[in-house]
């Protein structure tokens, strides 16, 4: 069993919420993020089970969202928004020199695993731009200085 | 950084105070006296009469008179009915949604709750953007603290009236701030928009009539039905009234929040409330209301910002994003940049939208750099024409039309692209 009984405990809580099961399958792979990081064909089948779906079926959903995931992740997201408000206010730059500073490109990650760079739409912050997401976090209004300080200082 | 509008009306007035956030501070303001006011004094029907007459439009994009959606909403059924909050706000150049879910979760909770009762749904759902994490918790605390004070769950306020809320995040993807998008989503699907009729109302959540409003549509119906049509009414123009949140971004001086009543030119907002443009520049082009809405260009800035007024300049009021562009931005890269969006973003169920936003992104990719041919530019206008009104839901003309607008009002930064075969403006933003 990879989804663990504390899990299995969350998503029974958010079965009840809902006149259909099904309803409970994002709030149940947000948990299982949460505990695992990414689905597995083992937790999809562990999902299906619980929802009395099909794991492949499990999966499509997975595919779908940008924000779940079936392979392992790196420690930390950094995304840097660079739809047009943050692109006017200098958030394609901030971003080209974050991938000089890390030395990877914006869609891959550090060799040591923990920082995954790359660039993001529009996520409601356009008046505070340039800004980037930070796992679940915003860091609004940066320059180049600020945002080095940040992605210094994660583990 | 606290995230007050500059400009401040009946929506915002206590954004500054956080203690507004909470149960006891927005009830000092005067809180759920209005859900009170409808759920012990006065019948649905009434309270979509007043709806009606408040002449409310909804502010998730299409501008849809809200009272009247809720008249569509069956009156006897045998089963559930359901109130959907949108929360998904992805459309970019829009921030309003988060910062009312931030700063007044209790606003929105209120305006639900009055919606709720006015169509007889027992249960809502607030579907929060994934990437909203801090609004879904403050939501999320807002709802616990209204269900503590008995203002939520069984026989609220002393009634007979049962409501629940549930709240889902959403898991990142743009779509899903379709409404029928947002319902597969919430019932654990991919989010692809279904075929319409049937619509919400009739088969909505679950297979049971629904409505879905915007967030902002919500915080606007306690103060309706606190102070009345005529008061909601000498805000804002005769067709459209009431005030709306607008998000200014890009190159102006003081991007932010200004709440300001429907009906304001855009170039107030722009120059007098935003700053204008840095120093020594010239306003180039304004997306008045979010990506999906065609850009206006700086000599038609007076236009009143209403959609009967932005109808006549072919775009409309959106979300109410309004996105400046100074004199060195090139108009051709932000159709490159617009197109990559829309392409990325397409659910891909329809032929026209699959194919044709992968064409509009191709070409404008191929124009900005240099290569375009002459023809370049129908073959956009073709394309764009082949996507409007042929889709199952609106995304198609949503991508289609912003590149109708550039090429409209700035036919001559595409035709220097080819006849210079390169970018002619070596200021503009970066792609
Ligand atoms: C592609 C697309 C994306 C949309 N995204 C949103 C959104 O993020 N938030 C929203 O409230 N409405 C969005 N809408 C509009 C909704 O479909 C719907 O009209 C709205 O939520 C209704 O609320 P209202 O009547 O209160 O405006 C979108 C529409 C389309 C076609
Ligand atoms: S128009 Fe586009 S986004 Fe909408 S359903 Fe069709 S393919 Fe999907
Ligand atoms: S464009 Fe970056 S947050 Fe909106």
């Amino acid at each position: 069993m990879v989804i663990s009984e504390l899990t299995r405990g969350q998503i029974a809580d958010e079965i009840t919420k809902y006149p259909l099961k099904r309803g409970a399958l994002l709030p149940a792979l947000h948990w299982v993020h949460a505990e695992l990081g990414h689905v597995t064909h083992e937790c999809a089948a562990e999902l299906g089970e619980i929802f009395g779906i099909r794991p492949v079926e499990v999966m499509e959903v997975v595919s779908f969202y940008n924000m779940f995931y079936d392979s392992p992740q790196p420690r930390h997201h950094v995304r840097v928004c660079t739809n047009l408000p943050c692109s006017l206010r200098g958030a394609r730059t901030l971003l080209s020199r974050l991938e000089s500073h890390l030395g990877v490109k914006a869609g891959e990650v550090t060799p040591d695993g923990r920082v995954g760079l790359g660039h993001e739409e529009c996520l409601g912050a356009c008046a505070y731009a340039p800004m980037m997401r930070v796992d679940d976090v915003y860091y609004e209004d940066l320059d180049f200085e600020a945002a080095t300080r940040i992605l210094d200082s994660l583990d | 950084m606290l995230k007050v509008p500059y400009v401040t009306s009946y929506l915002t007035e206590h954004f500054g105070d956080d203690a507004f956030g909470t149960i006891e501070g927005y009830e000092a303001k005067g809180g759920y006296r209005a859900a009170r006011r409808a759920i012990t004094q006065m019948s649905p029907d009434e309270v979509v009469e007043l709806v009606k007459e408040s002449g409310l439009q909804g502010r998730g994009g299409a501008g849809f008179p809200t009272g009247m959606k809720w008249s569509f909403m069956p009156k006897e059924t045998d089963g559930p009915k359901y109130l959907v909050c949108n929360a998904d706000e992805s459309e970019p150049g829009s921030f309003k949604d988060r910062i009312l879910m931030e700063r007044a979760p209790h606003l929105v909770i209120e305006g639900m709750l009055i919606a709720a009762w006015a169509i007889g749904a027992s249960k809502s759902f607030i579907y929060v953007r994934g990437e909203y994490a801090y609004p879904a918790k403050q939501m999320m605390r807002a709802v616990q603290e209204a269900y503590d004070r008995g203002l939520l769950g069984r026989r609220l306020m002393h009634s007979d009236f049962n409501h629940d809320i549930v709240i889902q995040r959403g898991a990142g993807a743009y779509i899903c701030g379709e409404e029928t998008g947002l319902l597969e989503s919430l019932e654990g699907k991919k989010g692809q928009p279904r075929k319409k009729p049937p619509f919400p109302a009739q088969f909505g959540a679950f297979g049971r009539p629904s409505t879905v409003n915007n967030v902002e549509t919500f915080a606007h119906v306690p103060h309706i039905v606190s102070k009345g049509t005529d008061w909601f009414r000498s805000f804002g123009t005769e067709q459209s009234p009431g005030t709306t949140v607008f998000g200014v971004s890009g190159h102006v001086l003081r991007p932010g929040l200004f709440e300001l009543p429907l009906g304001t030119p855009l170039q107030e907002i722009v120059f007098d409330h935003a700053g204008g443009p840095p120093e020594g520049r010239r306003v180039k082009g304004v997306i008045p209301g979010g990506m999906s809405m065609p850009i206006l260009p700086a000599h038609q800035l007076d236009v009143p910002m209403a959609n009967e007024f932005l109808r006549e300049r072919k775009t409309m009021l959106g979300t109410g994003g309004v996105m400046v562009m100074d004199d060195t931005t090139c108009m051709v890269r932000v159709g490159e940049l617009v197109s990559y969006f829309f392409r990325d973003e397409s659910c891909g169920q329809c032929t026209q939208c699959r194919e044709g936003t992968g064409w509009l992104h191709q070409i404008l990719r191929r124009l900005e750099r240099g290569a375009g041919a002459p023809d370049d530019l129908d073959i956009l206008l073709d394309v764009a024409g082949s996507m409007e009104g042929q889709t199952i839901c609106a995304f198609a003309d949503a991508a289609a039309w912003p590149v109708q607008g550039l090429i409209r009002h700035f036919r001559s930064d595409f035709e220097e692209h080819i006849r210079q075969r390169k970018c002619p403006f070596p200021e503009s933003f970066e792609l």
